[in-house]
C-alpha cells in the first residue's frame, strides 16, 4: 500500500467520520446531563431535509445550515418536553422521534417538491464546497508532509473543520467551565445540584438544546456537504453508530474523536476493499460493517475497561416533597 | 383523550370508505421506494401510463419493512385487487406462500420467481440484466480512456452480481485488458439508500483509475452520479433512463423495461397468462437509453458496435453468461 492509497483511506475516514462526530459529541452532551438520547439518527435526517430544502429554496447554503440547525432544535425541544418536563421514558421518546423523522421529511418533501421524498439536487451556492488551507499547493513537493497536508487536512468542507474544532470546545466547557460541571452533575447527582439552588430542568434543557445543534450541524453535512441534496433515510443509521461509538468513548471526548475515527476508518477500509484478503484467510466485508457494533459489545461487556454511563442517566428527576 | 379518540374515529372511517371497487389491480413497491428515480419509479411510471390510457386506476402502497410483505399481499387480495402486480426479488417468498389462499387473485411478481408448477395463479417476470449490462459494459470501455472502469451495487445479491457480471463481460469483450472494479454498498436493504456510501465508493473506485463507474444501486446510485459528476468522470444509470440526472455527464442508462412490463400486466387484468415470462434484448425488455442529454457522449463508433452485439445476442450468435446460473463469473471476481 503506498502513500497515495492511504491518504485516500484517511481522506475517505475524514469525511465518514464527520457526522459520527457531530451526533456522537450531541450525544455526549445529551447524556452527561442524564438524558439518553437514542432520536441522534431522527435530528439528523430532519436537519438533512430541511438544510437541504432550504438551500434549494434560497440558493444559500448558510441559510440551509441554519434551517436544519432550527428543525433539530425543534426536535431536541420535543424530547426535551416529552423526558425532563413531563418526565416520560427517553429511550420512547428518542424512538418515536426517530420514526416522526422518517415518516415527515418524506412526506413534507413529496408535498414541496413532489418527486418522491427527495429534493431537487443542489448546485453552486447551495452546497458546502471544499476549502483549500493557505499554503495547501506551495507544501505539495515536500515529501511525506506536502501531500498529507494539501490531500488529507486540506480540501474538506468547512463544517469537516468545524467538527473537529468542537472536540477540545467539548471538553473544555465540560472539564473547564462551571457550566459543564453542573452540566455532569445534573448527570450524575441531580439532587446535589438541586440542593445548591439550581436548575436542573434548565441544565438539562440546556444540554438537550446543545445536542440539538450539533446533530443539526451533522444532518446539514449529510445533505448539503457531502452529498447534493436529500433523499429518504439518508442518514443510514449513522445516529446508532454514533451512540456506540459514545459508548465506545466512555462518554470521554477526546475518546470519543478516536472511537469516531476508528468507526469511519473500519467503514472507509471496508469500502475501499470488500474482502481483505490476508492469506491464509479473507477477511469478508459483512464482518468490517459489523465491527464497530462487535467492538462495542465487548466493551459493554467489560472485557476492555469498563464502559459506565452517567449515574442519573435515563432517569427522570421528581423533586422531593 | 377525546381529540386522539377522534382522530382514530377519522382515520377508521377513511379506511372504510377506501374500499376498492372490484378488480383494480394493485401495485406494491419494493423498499427502495416509489420514487427511486429508478427502478420502482419504472415500475410507477408503467402503471400511470396504464390508468391514463385506460382511464383505470389502481391502488399502490409502498413497503417500510420486511413484515409488511405478506401483509400488504393478503390485504389487496382480500380486497379483491387483481392483478397484484408486485417488484422486487424479495417478494417471491411471501407470494409463494399467501398464493395459494387466493386461488382467484392473479399475483405478479417482478424479478423474483415463483414455481409455477406449485402456483398455477402467478405470473414470474424475470429480466434478462445480464445483457443490458453487456451493453452498457461495452460502451464504458469504449468511452474510457484509462481501461479501469468501476460499478457500483446496492445490496450484495445474486441480482446485482448478475448486472456486475454482464457489465464486466462487454466491457472486457471491447478491451481484454480492461480492469473492472465492482464494489457492493452492503449487505442489508440499507445499501439501497446510502447515497454516503455510493459518494465514497464513487471517490474511491476514481483514485483506483476508473473513468466510468455503472451504479446498480437505487437511490445510492444518486449519490454515485452525484460523485461522478463532480469529479468530472462519466456514469451509467440504471433500471429507469436517468441521464437527464446529470445532462451530459451521464454515458447512458442501462434500461430495464419495468414499466412496459406493469404496463403489460394490468393491461390484461384479471385474464392475465401466468408462468414465467423473461424480458431480454429481443423482447425489448432491457437496452441502452440514448436521448439529446448523452448523444454528444455517445459516438458513431460506439452506437455501431454495441447495436452489432445486440443482434447478435438476439440471434443467439452470442452468449452473454448469466451469473445467477452457476454463481460464478468468468470476468470478474467477487
Amino acid at each position: 500500500m503506498d502513500l497515495d492509497t492511504i491518504i485516500q483511506v484517511l481522506d475517505s475516514t475524514i469525511r465518514l467520520s464527520t457526522p459520527l462526530l457531530l451526533a456522537c459529541l450531541a450525544g455526549l452532551f445529551s447524556e452527561r446531563a442524564g438524558i439518553f438520547d437514542i432520536g441522534l439518527e431522527g435530528k439528523m435526517l430532519m436537519s438533512a431535509f430541511f438544510s437541504a430544502a432550504v438551500a434549494f429554496t434560497t440558493g444559500s447554503v448558510w441559510l440551509g445550515l441554519l434551517a436544519g440547525v432550527a428543525a433539530s432544535l425543534v426536535m431536541s425541544a420535543i424530547h426535551g418536553l416529552a423526558s425532563i418536563t413531563f418526565r416520560g421514558n427517553q429511550l420512547i421518546s428518542g424512538v418515536a422521534l426517530n420514526f416522526l423523522a422518517s415518516g415527515m421529511t418524506v412526506l413534507i418533501a413529496q408535498d414541496w417538491f413532489s418527486q418522491g421524498g427527495r429534493t431537487p439536487s443542489l448546485i453552486g451556492a447551495g452546497r458546502f464546497s471544499e476549502i483549500t488551507l493557505p499554503l495547501a499547493e506551495t507544501f505539495r513537493p515536500i515529501p511525506v508532509f506536502g501531500p498529507i497536508y494539501a490531500d488529507l487536512i486540506s480540501g474538506h468542507s468547512i463544517l469537516v473543520y468545524v467538527a473537529f474544532a468542537c472536540v477540545p470546545l467539548t471538553w473544555w466547557v465540560l472539564f473547564r467551565t462551571r457550566f459543564g460541571l453542573r452540566l455532569r452533575a445534573v448527570g450524575e447527582a441531580p439532587e446535589a445540584v438541586d440542593t445548591a439552588g439550581i436548575s436542573v430542568t434548565g441544565l438539562r434543557f440546556a444540554a438537550v438544546m446543545i445536542c440539538g445543534v450539533l446533530c443539526g450541524i451533522a444532518g446539514a453535512y449529510l445533505a448539503t456537504g457531502l452529498q447534493a441534496g436529500f433523499v429518504r433515510e439518508m442518514t443510514a443509521g449513522r445516529g446508532y453508530i454514533a451512540l456506540a461509538a459514545l459508548i465506545f468513548a466512555k462518554w470521554r471526548p477526546w475518546y470519543a474523536m478516536g472511537a469516531c475515527l476508528l468507526f469511519g476508518f473500519l467503514q472507509a477500509i471496508a469500502l475501499r476493499y470488500q474482502n481483505i484478503d490476508l492469506g491464509a484467510f479473507t477477511v469478508p466485508v459483512q464482518f468490517m460493517d459489523a465491527l464497530p457494533y462487535i467492538l462495542t459489545v465487548v466493551i459493554l461487556a467489560g472485557f476492555v475497561g469498563k464502559a459506565i454511563p452517567p449515574r442519573a442517566g435515563g432517569e427522570p428527576y421528581v423533586k422531593e416533597r | 383523550m377525546t381529540f386522539f379518540a377522534k382522530t382514530l374515529g377519522t382515520v377508521a372511517a377513511l379506511a372504510l370508505s377506501a374500499g376498492a371497487a372490484l378488480a383494480d389491480p394493485a401495485l406494491i413497491y419494493d423498499l427502495g421506494g416509489k420514487f427511486d428515480k429508478s427502478f420502482n419509479e419504472a415500475a410507477f411510471n408503467g402503471a400511470q401510463r396504464w390508468a391514463e390510457e385506460t382511464g383505470g386506476s389502481y391502488r399502490d402502497i409502498e413497503l417500510q419493512s420486511e413484515a409488511q410483505r405478506e401483509q400488504a399481499l393478503r390485504r389487496f387480495a382480500e380486497a379483491g385487487f387483481n392483478p397484484v402486480v408486485t417488484t422486487g426479488f424479495s417478494m417471491s417468498s411471501p407470494i409463494a406462500a399467501v398464493a395459494a389462499d387466493y386461488p382467484d387473485t392473479k399475483f405478479v411478481t417482478i424479478d423474483g420467481f415463483v414455481d409455477p408448477g406449485e402456483h398455477p395463479n402467478v405470473l414470474s417476470i424475470l429480466f434478462s440484466e445480464h445483457e443490458g449490462s453487456y451493453l452498457v459494459g461495452m460502451m464504458a470501455a469504449q468511452a474510457s480512456t484509462s481501461g479501469t472502469i468501476g460499478f457500483v451495487g446496492g445490496m450484495d445479491i445474486p441480482l446485482i452480481r448478475k448486472f456486475a457480471c454482464g457489465y464486466a463481460q462487454g466491457a472486457k469483450a471491447v478491451n481484454p485488458d480492461a480492469t473492472v472494479i465492482a464494489n457492493m454498498t452492503g449487505t442489508t436493504p440499507a445499501a439501497w439508500n446510502d447515497p454516503v456510501k455510493g459518494s465514497e465508493l464513487a471517490k474511491a473506485q476514481i483514485s483506483q483509475g476508473a473513468d466510468v463507474i455503472f451504479a446498480a444501486a437505487g437511490g445510492t446510485g444518486l449519490g454515485v452520479l452525484q460523485t461522478a459528476a463532480d469529479e468530472g468522470i462519466l456514469s451509467v444509470g440504471v433500471d429507469s433512463n436517468q441521464n437527464y440526472l446529470h445532462p451530459g455527464k451521464v454515458l447512458t442508462s442501462m434500461l430495464k423495461r419495468v414499466d412496459v412490463a406493469v404496463f403489460e400486466s394490468m393491461t390484461q387484468g384479471a385474464d392475465l397468462e401466468t408462468g414465467v415470462k423473461v424480458l431480454g434484448l429481443a423482447q425489448e425488455g432491457v437496452g441502452y437509453a440514448l436521448d439529446d442529454n448523452n448523444a454528444a457522449l455517445v459516438s458513431d463508433d460506439m452506437k455501431a458496435a454495441v447495436d452489432a452485439a445486440r443482434e447478435q445476442i438476439i440471434a443467439g450468435d452470442l452468449a452473454v453468461h448469466d451469473y445467477t446460473s452457476d454463481d460464478s463469473c468468468p470476468a470478474l471476481n467477487f
